[in-house]
């Protein structure tokens, strides 16, 4: 009856003689009858592959999608071109339907990969060490000031108001439990506020968060946090793009002592915010703090290369409450489409896509000013994302714009009430001139 | 075999992307913002490098290739209607800050899961956002901490876990800032409810519990491990580990469980993916929907909302609404299966389970012989003894008979352990064939010891060397470059 269970009536029936019951019910009786389920659940009984299908194909009609419409939303889930080769991958049992890497010998495909991922994801970023990944951005956030506090032991984290309000959240919720100190820094100018830094770095602080490209896409002056931070023996941690480390000076080259982000810009799909991919990265000295798990390259009893998870002894299986973290589940599958993802753009193709975005983004900032209804919100550097304050009626533009199937921009109002009528506006590759232009062109004609 | 790493088929100026020429004017970069230093990514062809990475897939063992009998971690089939569904272009291609009114498809789903996984558990309130089990231990500790600090109860500090807990259980408890207080397990595999009542009081946050537990049986005093904990003022949190072996007959909800997490993975067909990504939605009593994170996903009339304005929640625990990619496959796997599915998969999971328990327990030990749930735990500390092969020994030997290893060494209470778990998608042919391997195992082992120490034989790699990937750590290429 079930297309997912093999039993007949006749096996069962020689099963349940095999182990000396008389019916099904009796698997169960050792559930009390006091907590036993009184009658049948109350969902709908089952349904063909057909009559579910075209039902979730119903839902899917419902909502308009990057497909239909030109997307220049970004904060943190971006629209890029993902290669088809990445689908081609990642669709493949071997990967998707493979379980955690544990019994070496027969996970050396995903073991491969992760150490791969590792590779790759140090390389960009600049740093010494990347762990096979965890659940998004914003949980990264508080693995980082996590590491950071199991390693100096101070009990404050310092966090700057241009990073994405959705991990500033995360984070003070997830610290808030765990009485660990949040405190924000002030911005000045669309970037972290240098003198606040400096008056709120007291020696109780463990790190210091900052975004760059940050929540508006301005480039921060991290080497100055990097400088005074460190002055003060606390840690910086810096969340970035990794697409614009094709382009822009890593954490690595600035100094940062950990450096994270979301990578879902590396061929994931939007997917109404997730699954994403969360990277962690250090430096040497801080390698037995790492969250989660990390693959090593190693040999076997025949003298061949192999790969095995290393270092679990910090990891909850072993150490339990003494562990760093209790992550357990990573985004293993993602991490396999980001290594796909950076394998085929090469060394050449991230620096042309981060490029790319840089140049689109900045002619559609041009663009735009030169409408006459947008001014710039803070002129400063910024990579593939920029904020602008509207001169007319915003949300008389967001309508025209939605009429001409244009998603045009985020408003950051609610995280940011100074900023009413300002908006965050993505560009990223997959976005032509012809379109920068039309945006344009349908700006000109809203009232 | 292919043995390469995608660096060394890398050679400077191939490439495997192609993007559209560039439509626009170059912008320079300030200097100072450049980065100076190389990538270090490799250089390879399109084709290659799908060679690469089909050439080293083969290397990984998956479900669509075999049985995976993996204790407490659940290892069914993932059935292919749920990938499709995840990939339509209404679900895939949506962006997270879109307006509601654009995503109503969207939210209509999630509201109608939640809905699903209330009923499934007995639970009145659900969040979606936790990105995995463990995820949702956080959260719903956090949920904890809220409560207690909310009714201003300062002093609750401890959380309390059996002894036969998940890891991932104290580790979540310590990340939540908690103590933690460990209780033995009684002779029959449950809760020792004298030590229980020992170590609760005044000052006891919560107790979690995996019902069945990870050995595999039912709690059979789940009532009055409740009242010891709710008569002291504390919370009860449900692991939904192994949630796939009560559905239809059991819901933590009526058990007395105030707060549990569900494995999505586990229970309800989505995919492992090598390690993730998972999903742990998070269900609590109506007393703690107040405190659940936000977003709440309401309805009202035929719309769909995203709610913030609630003030006594713990705020946020992830970034927009969760997993969404992963709830699409479960949702689509609820409604395949309906109530009589769901309640004929705990059943057959059961079944099996018990089936192979009874055809083993004469050839390995087992330390509770009582009916058990979904899963059980076998030891092999006799064999041990005698013929001095490990439980890790037989693990690997498995390999050579083309199954992937159960679960070895947990739970840590029981000596040698080795957890199997046959879940309700492999027949009983499979399970023959399984018993028979193991049987043949057994022999081998008193026969033949070394053909065990040095297994297994037959794998891309063999046994590798952990303690020198400690040692001397390589964790990435430019490591040994």
């Amino acid at each position: 009856m079930f297309p997912y269970i093999p039993a007949t009536e006749e096996s069962k029936k020689k099963m349940l003689e095999d182990v000396g019951l008389n019916s099904v019910e009796d698997l169960f009786k050792d559930i009390s009858h006091k907590v036993r389920l009184k009658g049948e659940l109350n969902i709908p009984k089952h349904k063909s592959e057909l009559e579910v299908s075209s039902y979730i194909k119903k839902l899917g009609k419902m909502n308009e999608t990057t497909e239909d419409y030109t997307c220049f939303l970004g904060c943190g889930a971006y629209d890029h071109y993902i290669p088809s080769v990445v689908d081609a991958v990642i669709s493949r049992s071997e990967y998707y339907t493979a379980y955690t890497p544990y019994q070496a010998e027969i996970a050396q495909g995903t073991l491969q990969t992760i150490f791969e991922f590792q590779s790759m994801m140090a390389g960009l970023t600049g740093m010494d060490v990347c762990n096979a990944s965890v659940y998004d951005g914003s949980t990264a956030v508080y693995e980082a000031a996590y590491v950071a506090v199991a390693s100096n032991r101070r009990k404050e984290v310092l966090i700057s108001k241009s990073v994405h309000p959705e991990y500033r959240k995360v984070l003070k919720a997830s610290l808030g439990a765990a009485n660990i100190k949040y405190i924000e820094i002030e911005i000045k100018e669309g970037t972290t506020d240098l003198d606040d830094l400096k008056e709120k770095l007291t020696k109780d602080v463990s790190a210091v968060i900052v975004q760059s490209p940050n929540f508006f896409g301005l480039i921060e002056e991290v080497e100055e946090v990097v400088k005074e931070s460190h002055e003060n023996k606390s840690l910086v941690v810096m969340s970035t793009d990794p697409i614009s480390l094709g382009l822009l000076k890593t954490p690595g080259e600035m100094g940062v002592d950990i450096a994270i982000g979301e990578a879902q810009a590396l061929g994931i799909p939007l997917s109404f915010g997730g699954p994403y991919l969360g990277f962690i990265t250090t430096t040497k000295a801080l390698l037995r703090k790492v969250p989660g798990r990390l693959v090593g390259m190693t040999k076997d009893v025949d003298g061949k290369r192999g790969f095995v998870l290393t270092l679990q002894t910090r990891e909850q299986h072993i150490r339990r409450e003494k562990s760093i973290s209790n992550i357990c589940t990573n985004q293993a599958l993602n991490a396999t489409a980001a290594t796909v993802y950076l394998s085929l753009m090469g060394k050449e193709g991230m620096k042309e896509v981060a490029k790319q975005n840089y140049d689109k983004a900045h002619y559609a900032h041009e663009q735009l000013i030169s409408t006459g209804m947008f001014e710039d919100s803070w002129e400063k550097p910024f990579f593939k994302e920029f904020t602008l304050k509207y001169k007319g009626n915003l949300k008389a533009l967001k309508e025209k714009l939605e009429e001409n199937k244009i998603l045009g921009g985020f408003h950051p109002k609610e995280d940011y009430q100074a900023l009413e009528n300002h908006l965050i506006i993505a560009v990223t590759e997959k976005r032509s001139k012809e379109e920068v232009d039309q945006l344009c062109t349908i700006v000109k004609e809203v009232e | 075999m292919y043995e390469k790493v995608i660096y060394e088929i890398s050679s400077k100026g191939k490439k495997g992307y192609m993007l559209p020429p560039q439509d626009v004017p170059q912008y320079e970069v300030p200097e100072k913002y450049l980065r100076k230093t190389d990538n270090h990514l490799p250089e390879v062809s399109e084709r290659e490098v799908m060679s690469h990475f089909v050439n080293i897939s083969s290397k990984n063992y998956h479900i669509d290739k075999g049985f995976y009998p993996l204790g407490s971690c659940t290892m069914k089939y993932n059935p292919k209607i749920n990938e499709a569904m995840a990939r339509l272009d209404g679900l895939a291609n949506i962006h997270p800050y879109q307006d509601e009114k654009m995503v109503q498809g969207a939210l209509r789903l999630m509201y109608e899961l939640q809905g699903s996984l209330g009923e499934i558990t007995g639970m009145d309130a659900f969040t979606l956002q936790p990105a995995a089990g463990a995820h949702g231990e956080k959260t719903g500790l956090m949920l904890m901490h809220q409560y207690h600090r909310g009714r201003n109860d300062l002093k609750r500090d401890k959380i309390i876990v059996p002894d036969s807990s998940h890891g991932t259980n104290p580790a979540s408890a310590a990340m939540t800032g908690f103590k933690i207080i460990e209780v033995p397990s009684n002779e029959r595999g449950g809760v020792d409810i004298e030590a229980l009542k020992n170590v609760v009081g005044d000052d006891t946050a919560g107790l979690m519990l995996t019902n069945p537990s990870t050995l595999g049986l039912f709690e059979e005093n789940i009532t009055e491990i409740a009242g010891i904990i709710h008569g002291a003022g504390g919370l009860l949190y449900y692991d939904g580990a192994n949630m796939n072996a009560i559905m239809g007959y059991a819901r933590p909800g009526d058990m007395g469980f105030d707060i549990i997490h569900l494995n999505l993975h586990k229970t309800f067909t989505t995919p492992h993916g090598g390690g993730g990504p998972g999903a742990g939605p998070v269900g609590v009593k109506e007393f703690l929907k107040e405190f659940l994170p936000v977003p709440m996903i309401d309805k009202k009339d035929e719309t769909y909302t995203l709610r913030y304005d609630m003030e006594n929640s713990i705020g946020k625990v992830k970034s927009f609404y969760g997993n969404f990619g992963m709830l699409i496959r479960a949702y689509t796997y609820i409604l395949t299966m309906g109530s009589d599915g769901l309640k004929h998969v705990s059943e057959m999971a059961v079944l099996n389970a018990n089936y192979l328990k009874e055809n083993l327990k004469e050839y390995y030990q087992l330390p509770y012989d009582i009916l058990c749930k979904h899963e059980f735990v076998l030891s092999g500390k006799s064999m041990k003894k005698k013929y001095g092969v490990s439980t890790m020994d037989i693990a690997k030997r498995l390999i050579d008979y083309g199954y992937h290893p159960p679960s070895v060494y947990f739970p840590l209470i029981v000596e040698e352990a080795i957890m199997i778990e046959p879940t309700e998608t492999e027949s009983k042919e499979t399970l023959d064939e399984f018993i028979k391997v193991m049987i043949t195992i057994a022999k081998e082992a008193a026969e033949n010891p070394d053909l065990l120490h040095e297994a297994p034989h037959h794998s891309p790699v063999r046994r590798l060397d952990d303690s020198g990937a400690a040692r001397n750590p390589i964790l990435k290429w430019q490591d040994i470059e």
